[in-house]
Order: C-alpha cells, then structure tokens, then sequence
C-alpha cells in the first residue's frame, strides 16, 4: 500500500503546522516587543509578514484536501487531517492579532505610553509559553499537556481583566488619555483572543489522541 | 538481428508446412475411402435402392429400405435403453463424484467401453435371444444399447461437470433444493453438451455390425415386431459385400455410402447442438 | 425483544441507545473446513432492517461466517458448524431444521453474477418462486415486477422479459441476481462482495441499492472495501483470523476505534 508515502505526507503536515505556529508566535512576541520598543518600523515588518503566514495557511489547506481525496483516510488519521484544518485556522487567527498589536503601535507612534507597560509583557510571555507547550503537545500527540496549557488561558484572562481595571481608572482621571489608553486596551484583547485561539488549538490536539471533541476551559 | 529474425521466420514457415503436411495426412484416409465410395456407391443409389426390399438371390435391383429404417430402428432401441440410464448415471457421477458407488460406476464404465463390441452381442444373446428363443430387434437394441451406457455416462459427467458451481450456488441459496437444482437448473444448462455427446454415441454405434450377427440376425422383409430379427444396414453390407453378385456388391457399396452418410449428418448435427451451446463463462 | 443497540454520537461521545430488534443472533459460532478452524466463538448481534458491513483482510472468515448464517456452509464436504445462529428468534441449526427453508428466509447475492445461463429475465426471477411451486401466471408476473422494481432494474428490462439474463451489462446482471433472491421474500439478505466485479458506477449503484433494501429487510454484506463498508453500512464488524475483534456503529469504527488493530486495518497499516 502507499502508506509510506501517506506517512511522510503526514509528518510534513505536521511540520508545517508546528513552522506556521512559531511564525505565528514569533509575530505575536515581536509585535509587543515593538510595542515596548516604540519601534514603528518593526511594526510595519509585522504587518507586511502577515501575508506570508496567510499563504502558510492556504498551502496547508491544500494539503490537506489533497489527503482527504487521495488517500481517504480513516480513524486516527482522519481526525488529525480535520483536525489540521481547523488549527490552522486558529493560527491564521492569531496571526492577525499580531498584526492588529502592530497596529496599534503604529497608532500610537511616538505618543507617551499612559503607563509603564507590565501586565502587556507578562501576558505576552504567558502566551508565549502556551504557544510552545501546544506545539509540543501537539508533535508529541500527548493530550495531557494540551489540557494543562489550554489551563493557563486562566491567567491571561485575569491579566487581561487587569488591564482593564487600570485603564479605566486612568480614563476617568484624565479623559485625555482615552485615545491611548483605549489603544493599549485593543493590544490587551488581542493578546486575550489570541490566547483562545490557543485553547481552540488544545482541544483539537485532545480530539486528535482521544476522539473527544470538548470545550477545554469555558 | 536481421540474420536471426529471417532464421526464425523461415523457420517457423518450415514447421507450420510440416503441421500442414501432417493434417493432410491425417485427413487423407478419410477423403479416400469417402471417394472410394462415393465413386463405387453412387452408381447403385436411385429411388428403388431406399424403397425396395432386397430382391432374389441373383437377380437385379431391388434395395435396401429396411436395412435403412432397420438400423434407425436399432438406434431407437438402443437410445431408449443407453440414453436414461447414461445421463441419469452420468449427472449422479458429477454431482456426487467421490462416493464409492461413483468410483465403481466410472471404473466400470472405462472396461465396458473396452469390451470388444461382439461380446456385447454375447451378452444380448444370452440375455434376450435365447430366453425367446429367436432373434429379435429387441436383442439388438439391448446390445447396441449397452455399449452406448458407458459412452453417453461419462461424456454426460464431463458436460455436467462443467457446468460452473456459481449456477448450483445461486439455485441452493434461492432454498432449491439439490435434487432440483440438479434437474430443473444444472441439466438444462448442460442439455446442449449431453446432446452432443449421444448423437456422437449414436453416429458410433450406428455402424457396429459384430453385435448384431447373433442378436438382429438380419431379415430380408420388413421387421414387423421388435421381437422378430431386422434387417441393418451393417448386417445387408457384409452379407452382399461376400455374396458372389456384382449387383449385390455395388449395392453394398452404396450401402456403405448411405452408412457414412448417416453417421456424418448425426456428427454434423452435433457440431450445430455444439455452436448453440450456451456460452458457459 | 428489543436489543439495546448502542450507537456513539461521534461529537460528544456520549453513547445514544437505539432501540433495534436483532435480526440474526450468533452465539459462540465456530465453523471448520476439515481441520481448519475458520471462525473461533463469533458472537455477535445483527440489528433488524440495518445494513450491517463485515470487514477484515483475505481469509479471516468473512465469507465463512456469512456462509453459516444460511446454511451452505455445510454444502463443502467435510465442513462443520457449532454454535448457535438464530434468524428472528429461531435457531436454524437445531435439529429437525430444513436447511432448504432456511435459504428461502435468509436469501445470497454472490461476488461475481450468476444469473441462470439458459433462462431468460423473467425465468430468472421467478425461478425461486416457481421452482417452490408456484404456477399461476399472474401471481408470478406480479412477484417478477415487484422484485425487479425493488432491484431498480424494472425501467429498464420491462420490454425485455423474454431476452436471456446473460444479455446484460455486469451491473444489471447482478441487479437481476438480487431480484431473483428478492423474490423469494427473504427476511435477511446476505451480499458477499457483491460489488467487487463491478465498474464504479454500477458500484454505486448496488450500494444505493443495499441501502434502499434496508428499510425493508436486514442487509449484511461483506466488503474487502473500506470506504464502501463506511459509505453503506449502520454497523460494522472487523474479522480478523477467524475472530470477531469489533463491532459497532460504523461511524464510530471509522473515527474512533476501539481496537488498535482495528485501528490499523482501516488506515491501511496491512490488509
């Protein structure tokens, strides 16, 4: 049978799922790092890299269909298959939050930051750990480990609520500040949704091993 | 390359000449006797020949109408006899092949076909004519009869045999039950081979002439009673063949003729049975 | 009584029990060719007026067990059944059955077609019926209609009746095949391979076919074709060397075995 082939398919799928998630990670962290930096140049790169990552996802997707209709596969590698087409679609997803930060930053350009930046980076490491360990869990094809990660989404709500807190306070101080506050509020969402999208990731990696399909974290 | 290939070639022309040569050989035999015959016989076949009785000792004319209908007669007895008991036995030795009581049967078919065909007139003579105390048709047809059985059985158990297990399969499995299946669905597809294989049993002992010596005897009238002897074909031939009349000996040649004739339309309609068998993938 | 089927809702996983009566109810069946063992202890339970589909790699026993479920298995010398196969309640191997009577309940449709080569259509669909002894001419006209009908074959061999059965594309000739076993009114139709000899859309066709018939009779059929199991099947058994490994809904097996074996069967890792 062609199963070696069908095989090798499959690795390189993966492969290509695990390169998309860094890239996409990889955005993320730059996008805040330029955020930080105030660094409106690297901004722009972000923004203009978003395609490429776009086209990681088109190309997976035709792989994927390309499996479906030759090989017909079942059971296990069915799921992986189906799988694959929704994770990718969650990293397209958090690569557009990325460029949405990048954004921002641009917006904000040169203005003062309304505060010192901890909570943003805080969540960004968060995230970026979680990004790692699904990657992981999902090469290694260990359910526990997407679970323990899709767990962490915990903290970068309450980071993110945090966020909201002090930039409504600082809101009704000083109404001046709402343009800028309101800015570091979006970069806030966005690190949240991407985070999400992250948890969506963990619960296919859960389907993938075990045939169960459910909400992690809700 | 060119060297090898006009080898080959010519030599394959060599061989297919030899083939040739060897076919004709074969067949040379046959268009003889058929010419030797046709020449000989034609002569003495006119309406009188397939209408009259034979005439007197040594006077010309007169024919060979009962010898003719004698021996179709014979061929009619002796299918009554073979035919039911061949292919009965034939389909029970394909559909129940390895029974002890199959095994003896095919084994005993083989001796009987070996058996010279003047013991079988023995057989019909002990068994028929004397207990009646002369010499009958129906003796005659006996004997021919049982030297068909043999014959007719096991090219029955080839055709039947033949018939693909997928058609037995299909009827069982419809809740038909083997015995018939067997009859109503195995022998109907099988008809058109078993046909074959009689009249070709048939064509054979159309021309057997020992078994009848003692059995059919002969008979210079009409038959009118199966318990009376009859004239056949072989019988009239070999008896004029040694009389000392030429007139006699040219109508022993067209009785010949007339002979191979029968037996070459029996083998023709066979072929014709064969061409509109059903087509068994 | 009713058997409590359970089916797994492939989404949540939370199994959903259907209410199904069993049609065919096999209890530790073993089968032997002389001193081969083809079928070890096959327990299993087919669902009434479902397709259910048996898998498994050449010479696990498929057509075996197929073959015990209306007794022509026994027709190969030095064959041997134990066990006990009930068709509605009733065990057809207990002593005093007519094996005959058992066929005409549980009817067979064979790999490669096989109409009767010297009967026309409709002789061959009335064969069955006629050969049971049923001589009025209406009656077995009617039969002759409704089972071509039932086969999808009627539209178009109505105003052909009288032309052989050989006549036929290999695809309508397998059609007549089932029309013919239709006939007799069985209440399990058992199809082994029956598609196999067939180009892809007469495949498909018999397949609609199978799935047609199972509203109103219990279908079982063996497949060596994985996606045909999984595109006409309600249930489906994986045979392996003579044993039954799994046995479920068919949605379940084919997303989410049990099984590692099964696992490996269906993607194509041997077999």
């Amino acid at each position: 049978m062609t199963r070696g082939a069908f095989e090798r398919d499959l690795r390189q799928l993966n492969e290509g799922v695990v390169r998309m998630g860094e890239r996409a990670g990889e955005a993320i962290h730059g996008a805040v790092e330029a955020l930080r930096a105030r660094d409106v140049a690297a901004a722009e790169r972000i923004i203009a890299e978003d395609d490429a990552i776009d086209a990681l996802h088109m190309d997976l997707e035709q792989r994927c269909m390309r499996l479906l209709a030759t090989q017909q596969p079942m059971a296990g590698d069915l799921r992986t298959i189906a799988s694959v087409f929704a994770i990718t679609i969650d990293l397209e997803r958090m690569a557009d939050h990325a460029e949405g930060i990048s954004r921002a930053v641009k917006r904000l350009a040169a203005e003062p930051l309304v505060k010192p930046l901890v909570d943003i980076p805080q969540m960004d490491e968060i995230l970026q750990g979680m990004i790692r360990d699904a990657l992981m869990a999902f090469q290694m094809e260990n359910a526990d480990l997407a679970r323990q990660t899709a767990a962490q989404d915990d903290a970068i709500d309450r980071l993110r609520n945090r966020v909201l807190h002090d930039m409504l306070e600082i809101m009704i101080h000083d109404p001046q500040t709402v343009p800028r506050a309101l800015e570091l509020l979006i970069v806030a969402r966005h690190l949240e949704r991407a985070a999400d999208h992250v948890t969506n990731i963990c619960e296919r990696i859960v389907y993938i091993v075990t045939g169960e399909l459910r909400e992690l974290n809700v | 390359m060119d060297t090898r290939y006009r080898w080959r070639r010519s030599m394959d022309q060599g061989m297919t000449l030899v083939c040739l040569l060897c076919t004709v050989l074969v067949l040379t035999p046959l268009a003889l006797v058929l010419a030797f015959l046709a020449q000989t016989g034609l002569s003495a076949l006119n309406w009188d020949f397939f209408t009259k009785l034979p005439g007197a000792a040594g006077e010309p004319g007169g024919g060979m109408a009962n010898a003719i209908t004698g021996t179709l007669t014979l061929i009619g007895l002796a299918g009554c006899l073979g035919i039911p008991i061949g292919v009965l036995g034939g389909t029970f030795l394909s559909e129940y092949p390895q029974t002890q009581v199959s095994r003896i049967s095919r084994f005993a078919a083989d001796v009987m076909n070996g058996i010279p065909s003047i013991v079988m007139g023995l057989f019909a003579y002990v068994l028929i004519v004397l207990p009646l105390r002369h010499f009958s048709a129906l003796a005659g047809g006996v004997a021919l009869g049982v030297m068909l059985i043999p014959t007719v059985m096991r090219t029955t158990e080839e055709v039947v045999r033949l018939v693909p297990q997928s058609v037995r399969e299909a009827a069982l499995a419809l809740g038909i039950p083997q015995w018939k299946t067997t009859l109503r669905v195995v022998l109907p597809t099988a008809t058109a081979g078993i046909v074959t294989g009689i009249m070709v049993a048939l064509a054979r002992i159309a021309g057997e002439t020992a078994p009848l010596l003692f059995t059919a005897f002969g008979n210079r009238f009409w038959n009118r009673s199966i318990l009376q002897p009859i004239a056949a074909l072989p019988l009239q031939i070999f008896a004029y063949a040694i009389s000392p009349f030429d007139d006699w000996h040219r109508q022993a040649w067209a009785g010949a003729l007339v002979l191979v004739a029968i037996v070459l339309v029996v083998n023709t309609l066979a072929r014709y049975a064969t061409s509109r068998q059903v087509r068994l993938r | 009584m009713p058997k409590q089927l359970e089916v797994r809702n492939v989404e949540t996983h939370a199994p959903t029990l259907v209410e199904r009566n069993t049609a065919v109810q096999t209890d530790d069946l073993h089968a032997w060719f002389d001193r081969l063992h083809a079928l070890r202890g096959i327990t299993l339970s087919v669902p009434e007026r479902q397709v259910t589909a048996i898998i498994g790699p050449s010479g696990c026993g498929k057509s075996t067990f197929l073959r015990c479920l209306n007794r022509m298995h026994e027709l190969v010398p030095s064959a041997r059944v134990s066990g006990v196969v009930r068709v509605h309640e009733r065990d057809i191997y207990a002593p005093g059955v007519d094996p005959v009577l058992v066929r005409r309940r549980v009817g067979m449709v064979f790999q490669k077609p096989n109409p009767f080569p010297t009967m026309n259509i409709y002789d061959n669909v009335a064969a069955g019926v006629r050969l049971a002894g049923e001589r009025d001419r209406r009656r077995l006209d009617e039969v002759v209609e409704r089972s071509l009908r039932a086969a999808a074959l009627w539209e178009e061999v109505k105003d052909r009746l009288h032309k052989p059965g050989t006549s036929l594309s290999g695809g309508q000739q397998q059609r007549l095949c089932i029309a013919r076993a239709l006939a007799v009114s069985p209440e399990v139709l058992l199809m082994d391979e029956p598609a196999s000899a067939l180009d892809p859309a007469a495949t498909l066709r018999i397949e609609e076919l199978a799935r047609e018939l199972a509203k109103e009779i219990t279908i079982v059929i063996v497949t060596h074709n994985m996606q045909q199991a999984a595109r006409v099947s309600d249930v489906t058994g994986f045979f392996l060397a003579g044993q039954l490994v799994e046995f479920g809904s068919t949605t379940g097996m084919f997303t989410r075995p049990i099984d590692k074996r099964t696992e490996d069967y269906i993607t194509g890792r041997f077999g």
